[in-house]
């Protein structure tokens, strides 16, 4: 969407609207912003500045904690693959049929978001130990699930999953149905209508709620260390490394691994963003 | 944004070629078909057939089970009572997809991710691998029937950059491209304004007499189904009040529902006494053999002229506002104290005043018994 410079129209860096408040809006919504998450997000730069550049490098780079790095972002991603897939299967169970109890599952969604992370973690813990009622299910065959990294995954797929089911169930009940009917219409299987005509159109609404899963998983902590073991190099998240160098009195060495952290997620969310913004501009038109 | 271009390309066909292999039309019909929601009749016992290759309209106020009617024959509704069928065939429980029909939806339902050429590749795309075109073939169809629909080289583009009406010609185009055996459009020009509505409606009746489809469709707005269609079907709370020609309906209204339905009638009850009608202060005469008793008597504006003589068969109305309309003027005339006014069409010249009294004359009698 490019706008034709007009001859004789001197460029402004805000296009005119019909909408008064821009300013007032703009201002407010600018400080708002720098005050809630900037500024926080400056002081820990700030901290971390004091190490100097190869001084983040150096403490970013150490196997340890490239470890940690790397457990927290592959099973977050993952998590959220996962959570994509069964959120909208839950996203559209919860739309599509009327069932009883569906008001009930439909609350139970939303748990997640309302448990103490560290209670959801101690539950998990107790359900996926070796002697819990699901970890004594696969300790026969030498599976263990808590206390591995496999445990730190189905803490992150419990904390994401009102992420999808929230974004997509709005878009999903949006649905007209005459689209599915047109697809019919025209000799579409059930199965097609399905996948050629209605999961395209959550895709927009599902990679925002796949960012939100993603980027709360990484960020996750409570939870995690409960049922993670917390083994260095094989179940230790980045999060909890911090915590650790916190406890040391190493401030800097905690805000360093911070701001890789903090990097890494700015650039797969702005990776994702873009990736919609590409997905929305086929709907809405250039 | 494209609306000065559009309004001229959608008067005039193109003289592409588009092979539809439909086969020879069919005719459509139903028999006895019913169908209720819960709490109500909303098609209740229609018996209709539509020829093969003709244009009906299904005409009727909100309510009447038009829609309803035409989605049973898609097959997106299931019938509660009687038969639909195909050609001979008996088509009440063939699912939608096998139908063969083509659909067009009020508002447009188009697949918004898809690129119009993808909209109208997508019924052949579904198909099974065994009866599915090559892609080339798909994409020489697809860009053939954008260029029947005037939409030549659009392809690309997706529906949010689209007018109402060329997204409206997408959707006929994806509902053509499955060679219909039939085609059902549901208020095919309801979302559109006025004047790309009557463009796209001579373009709609040439198009029809170019492929011949056997197409049924549905309209609120009866100049619509009068001029488009070659039969029009009259529909009022799920019952075939009439089925005829444009003349028929407007001249030989079947029903008193008909009669007050089309052609801006107003509707006045009257009563009947050997053979004449009291009205406005005189008396015309009824049909022959007409009953004594209530009746009801519907009187359009070009009924009612200005008497010259205060005669036999003249009545009085005294006029209560007057108003422009096109090339005439009306006049609003009350007949007697209590009854509906009526209206009646005068040259432009002649200027009426309030509270004026004129005689006048009836040259149309619809005049249906009270039920």
């Amino acid at each position: 969407m490019t706008v034709a410079p007009v001859m004789g129209q001197r460029f402004t860096f805000v296009r005119p609207s019909a909408l008064p408040g821009f300013g007032i809006t703009l201002g407010f919504a600018t400080t708002y912003l720098s005050l809630i998450v900037l500024l926080p997000l400056i002081v820990l730069v700030w901290r971390a500045s004091a190490l100097g550049f190869d001084g983040i490098w150096q403490v970013a780079t150490t196997p340890r904690v490239l470890a940690a790095l790397e457990v927290s972002f592959v099973t977050s991603a993952l998590a959220a693959l996962l959570n994509a897939v069964f959120g909208t299967l839950v996203a559209w169970v919860l739309v599509r049929y009327d069932f009883p109890g569906r008001r009930l599952l439909d609350a139970a969604v939303d748990l997640p978001f309302a448990l103490p992370t560290a209670v959801a973690g101690i539950a998990l813990a107790a359900l996926y130990a070796p002697n819990g009622w699901i970890g004594a299910l696969f300790a026969p065959w030498g599976i263990k699930i808590a206390f591995t990294p496999a445990g730190i995954f189905i803490a992150l797929v419990f904390i994401g999953l009102p992420f999808v089911v929230r974004t997509v169930q709005p878009v999903l009940q949006d649905f007209e149905c005459e689209v599915e009917e047109a697809s019919a219409t025209l000799g579409a299987t059930r199965m097609q209508t399905v996948f050629r005509v209605v999961l395209p159109a959550l895709v927009p609404a599902l990679v925002t709620g796949v960012a939100l899963a993603f980027a709360r998983a990484v960020g996750e902590y409570g939870s995690v260390i409960f049922i993670a073991g917390n083994i260095p190099f094989v179940s230790e998240i980045a999060p909890l490394l911090i915590v650790t160098r916190l406890e040391e009195f190493d401030y800097a060495g905690a805000s360093a691994i911070a701001v890789v952290m903090l990097t890494i997620s700015f650039v797969a969310l702005l990776i994702i963003n873009s990736v919609q913004a590409l997905s929305r501009r086929r709907y809405e038109g250039a | 944004m494209q609306k000065a271009s559009q309004l001229h390309d959608v008067t005039e066909m193109g003289d592409t070629t588009v092979d539809l292999g439909k086969g020879e039309p069919i005719a459509i019909t139903a028999e006895g078909l019913a169908k209720s929601f819960p709490g109500v009749a909303a098609v209740n016992g229609i018996d209709l057939q539509v020829k093969p290759g003709e244009l009906m309209a299904l005409l009727g106020p909100s309510g009447s089970g038009k829609t309803t009617l035409l989605r049973l024959f898609a097959g997106l509704e299931t019938p509660t009572a009687g038969r639909i069928l195909f050609g001979d065939e008996d088509a009440t429980h063939l699912p939608v997809r096998e139908r063969r029909v083509g659909f067009m939806f009020q508002h447009y339902a188009l697949f918004k991710h898809m690129s119009v050429a993808e909209n109208v590749a997508y019924g052949l795309r579904v198909r099974p691998r065994r009866l599915r075109p090559s892609s080339a073939e798909i994409a020489k169809r697809a860009e053939e029937l954008l260029e029947l629909v005037q939409l030549p080289g659009l392809g690309r583009r997706y529906p949010a950059q689209l007018s109402g009406g060329q997204r409206q010609r997408v959707a006929l185009a994806r509902a053509l491209a499955v060679e219909p055996r039939v085609l059902l459009l549901d208020e095919p020009f309801g979302a559109l304004d006025a004047q790309v509505r009557r463009d796209l409606r001579r373009w709609l009746r040439e198009l029809h007499d170019r492929t011949g489809h056997t197409t049924l469709f549905v309209t609120h707005d009866q100049e619509e189904a009068l001029e488009l269609a070659d039969r029009v079907a009259i529909l009022n709370r799920g019952r075939l009040e009439q089925l005829g020609h444009a003349d028929d309906i407007l001249d030989h209204p079947a029903t008193p529902f008909v009669a007050g339905f089309v052609g801006d009638a107003i509707r006045l009850p009257v009563t009947v006494e050997a053979g004449w009608i009291s009205l406005g202060r005189g008396k015309v005469p009824a049909p022959f053999q007409f009953p004594s008793g209530p009746a009801e008597l519907f009187i359009r504006p070009s009924d009612l002229t200005l008497a010259h003589s205060t005669g036999h068969g003249t009545f009085m109305g005294k006029v209560v506002g007057t108003r422009r309309v096109g090339s005439a003027r009306r006049a609003e005339l009350v007949l007697e104290d209590g009854l509906p006014s009526v209206e009646v069409t005068l040259p432009l010249e002649h200027s009426v005043a309030k509270g004026e009294e004129l005689h006048l004359n009836l040259l149309t009698m619809r005049l249906f018994q009270a039920r």
